[in-house]
């Protein structure tokens, strides 16, 4: 272990898992430092999953190679186990067994010094808000509360690197706001946070965000420069009836880059001389599509998400 | 290795098994119920056996045949037919598990040559009651041929005491059941402690699979060896207390003698109980739903122990090839153990040879059970 101050807490490079001819994760390189919260976004069967599950030790990599804390996931995978925390996608703590004694278990799995069990046990519960209810089956418990729970079964040997596998999926929104205030709490105190999430607003309460899809990570930055460096053109928004017709006609159409329905309305993306927004709500009258409202707005992650994954997905037509 | 660890998956694992409805009825009331069924399935003598009678003939002769069935107190009449169609359907109701047909001609043949066949059919969907209602049949049939050909004899000149040793006591095959008590509750045990043991194993880690709890385990710095142990202490500890119940229930309640030690009995019983867990787990570690884990477990240990450890099928009695097989089935070991220490009052010393047997087992099988588990997904 080259335990220099700037080694990186993840590295990954060439990081690849195929499961038999499919490529789950394809060349992956990633480089966290130590105390950031690095956002894992990307679409379903992206390859989220099987690259946290890799720099855990759970899956053995196809080939290229995953450092954590500077230990090889590969060749010493139980020295890294002994230095991350892991919540995985699927809520995984024993549901016949209480808030108490799940704790007790993992504590004694991870070998908490005696001296601080009862105190971090403590931690655990009042961090999970579940003061009062240690005798619960975990089971009985909501979901907000079973995955602040599982957030601090898995912190409990205080490791310098977490692992979050879409913690707050299925939790309802106040219980997510909840669980980020305990992400960056504990990054604070210089955790390495990696967490998967398929919800973007989440992406902008994290350091670095890193957008991964078909196995590539397909870009990784700040979201501030995720949107300023990744977006080409400007971004217009929308609203009209019917979207579908709009959509149609927008696709044909002289200098509009990319078209995508965001819930009830239209991100039209135009390249840097297309129209503009009252020129855009001409093309669409004489389409015959009567828009409600066109202006232009700043980009979300979720629209430099779209193009990006669009972008990648037409290199693969093309090549 | 490291003790915190392996406490504290023994603690959780013991947990788990209190709170699981369907284990702790594998590990409490399962031998209970094994014990009653098998231990009086096979050491109650059976009476009134329902026979199926087809007189063809109809004569005084035919019918004191199967009047000597009914006297005989095993049989009762459930069905009087005149067609051989009645008896498939009588025994496809399960109406009757016996039957027998005595032919048109049976009172002429007699009278002309000293003996008639009677014929008899039996219901074999339970060999065990099939076997005692045969030995019953034949008893009865050799009963009345004694009588029989002793007329005969006596009408044709002969002596009756010339013949008296052709005789046959059907009681001889009433006690030899009883006897056989004592033969088969030391394999019933075994039966039981190998089928409880690898059921309750087998579920231990596929449980973990199927609710998705293996994940988060693995991840943790816990080594396959601590899962193994930690996992297995607790069932090796329902194991011996089951066997301290089934044993009991054996010397108590069906009052098998027992002339051996009980540190020999504890033991060997160990031992066995190893081996048995170490295969539950090795099928938990393979197969990752607990239904398939636990219906594997059944079948490896269900065939075995029933039909090749000498339990009910005496080990002699069959085929070369058979027999040969029966040293790689470990319930053998274990049966023959028991009835030593039972029946014999054998120590350690004169069970080195099934002893070792078993050792060697335990030990291979806890080897593979070690290095089977690897915390992959
Ligand atoms: N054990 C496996 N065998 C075969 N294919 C697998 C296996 N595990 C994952 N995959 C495939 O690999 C791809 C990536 O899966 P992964 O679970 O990493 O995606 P993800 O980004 O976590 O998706 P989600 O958001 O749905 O959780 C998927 O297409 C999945 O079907
Ligand atoms: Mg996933």
């Amino acid at each position: 272990m080259n335990a220099g101050e700037d080694m990186p807490a993840v590295l990954a490079e060439g990081l690849t898992k195929r499961f038999g001819d499919f490529v789950a994760v394809d060349h992956l390189d990633l480089r966290i430092g130590k105390g950031q919260v690095v956002g894992f976004i990307g679409p379903n069967g992206a390859g989220k999953s099987t690259t946290i599950r890799m720099l855990c030790g759970l899956l053995v990599p196809s080939a290229g190679r995953a450092s954590v804390s500077g230990f090889d996931v590969g060749r010493e995978p139980e020295a890294v186990r002994a230095h991350i925390g892991y919540m995985s996608q699927k809520f995984s703590l024993y549901g016949d067994m209480t808030v108490r004694e799940n704790l007790r278990f993992f504590g004694g799995i991870y070998r908490v010094p005696k001296a601080q069990s009862a105190e971090r046990m403590r931690f655990a519960i009042s961090m999970a808000g579940l003061e009062g209810r240690e005798d619960a089956l975990v089971r009985t418990l909501a979901g907000g509360w079973k995955q602040r729970l599982a957030l601090g079964c898995a912190i409990l040997h205080r490791p310098p690197v977490l692992f979050l596998d879409e913690p707050t999926s299925g939790v309802e929104p106040q219980a997510r706001r909840q669980f980020w205030d305990l992400i960056h709490e504990l990054a604070a105190e210089h955790v390495t946070i990696l967490v998967s999430t398929h919800y973007m607003d989440e992406a902008e309460y994290c350091n670095q965000v890193a957008l991964i899809d078909r196995g590539k990570l397909v870009a990784i930055g700040t979201p501030g420069e995720l949107r300023g460096h990744h977006l080409r053109g400007k971004l217009y928004e929308v609203r009209c009836m019917p979207l579908g017709g709009a959509l149609k006609a927008l696709a044909g159409m002289a200098g509009v880059a990319e078209a995508a329905i965001f819930g009830d309305r239209l991100h039209v993306v135009m390249t840097e001389n297309g129209p503009d927004a009252t020129q855009l709500s001409r093309l669409l009258a004489d389409h015959g599509v009567q828009a409600d409202s066109v202006r232009e707005i700043l980009p979300s992650l979720e629209d430099v998400f779209v193009q990006l994954v669009a972008r990648g997905a037409e290199r693969r037509v093309t090549s | 290795m490291n003790i915190r660890r392996l406490l504290a998956m023994a603690f959780k694992e013991t947990l788990q098994v209190w709170r699981d409805p369907r284990s702790l009825a594998v590990a409490l009331l399962m031998p209970v119920m094994q014990m009653a069924i098998l231990g009086y399935g096979v050491s109650l003598d059976i009476r009134h056996v329902p026979l199926c009678v087809y007189d063809q003939e109809n004569s005084q002769a035919s019918r004191a045949v199967a009047e000597r069935f009914v006297s005989s107190g095993w049989f009762s009449v459930s069905h009087v037919i005149s067609r051989y169609s009645g008896i498939a359907r009588a025994m496809d109701r399960s109406e009757c598990i016996a039957a027998i047909v005595i032919p048109a001609n049976f009172s002429r043949t007699l009278a002309s040559t000293g003996s008639a066949p009677v014929q008899a059919i039996f219901d074999a969907t339970d060999v065990n009651t099939t076997n005692i209602a045969l030995g019953y049949a034949q008893g009865v049939v050799a009963q009345a041929n004694a009588q029989i050909s002793a007329q005969w004899d006596a009408a044709h000149g002969v002596h009756p005491s010339q013949v008296g040793t052709v005789e046959l006591d059907p009681s001889v095959w009433f006690n030899e059941t009883l006897d056989s008590r004592y033969f088969i509750i030391p394999g019933v045990v075994a039966v039981i402690l190998a089928l409880v043991g690898a059921q309750l194993t087998s579920l231990t880690i596929s449980r973990e699979w199927e609710r998705g709890t293996m994940e988060q385990l693995i991840s943790t710095p816990v080594s396959a060896l601590e899962v193994m142990l930690g996992k297995l202490i607790p069932y090796f500890v329902i194991g011996l207390l089951d066997a301290a119940f089934c044993l009991a229930a054996a010397i108590f309640w069906f009052k098998v003698p027992f002339r051996g030690n009980v540190a020999a009995l504890f033991l060997t019983t160990a031992l066995f109980n190893l081996v048995v867990l170490g295969i539950g787990y090795l099928i938990s570690v393979r197969i990752r739903s607990q239904l398939g884990a636990s219906q594997i477990a059944l079948m490896v240990t269900m065939l075995p122990t029933t039909l090749l450890s000498g339990y009910t099928f005496p080990i002699d009695q069959m085929p070369a090839a058979i027999r040969a097989l029966t040293y790689v089935v470990y319930p053998r070991y274990y049966v023959t153990i028991l009835r030593g220490i039972f029946l014999k009052g054998s120590g350690l010393a004169d069970l080195w040879a099934p002893m070792l047997g078993l050792s060697v087992y335990a030990v291979v099988i806890i080897w593979l059970a070690s290095r089977a588990f690897e915390k992959r997904l």
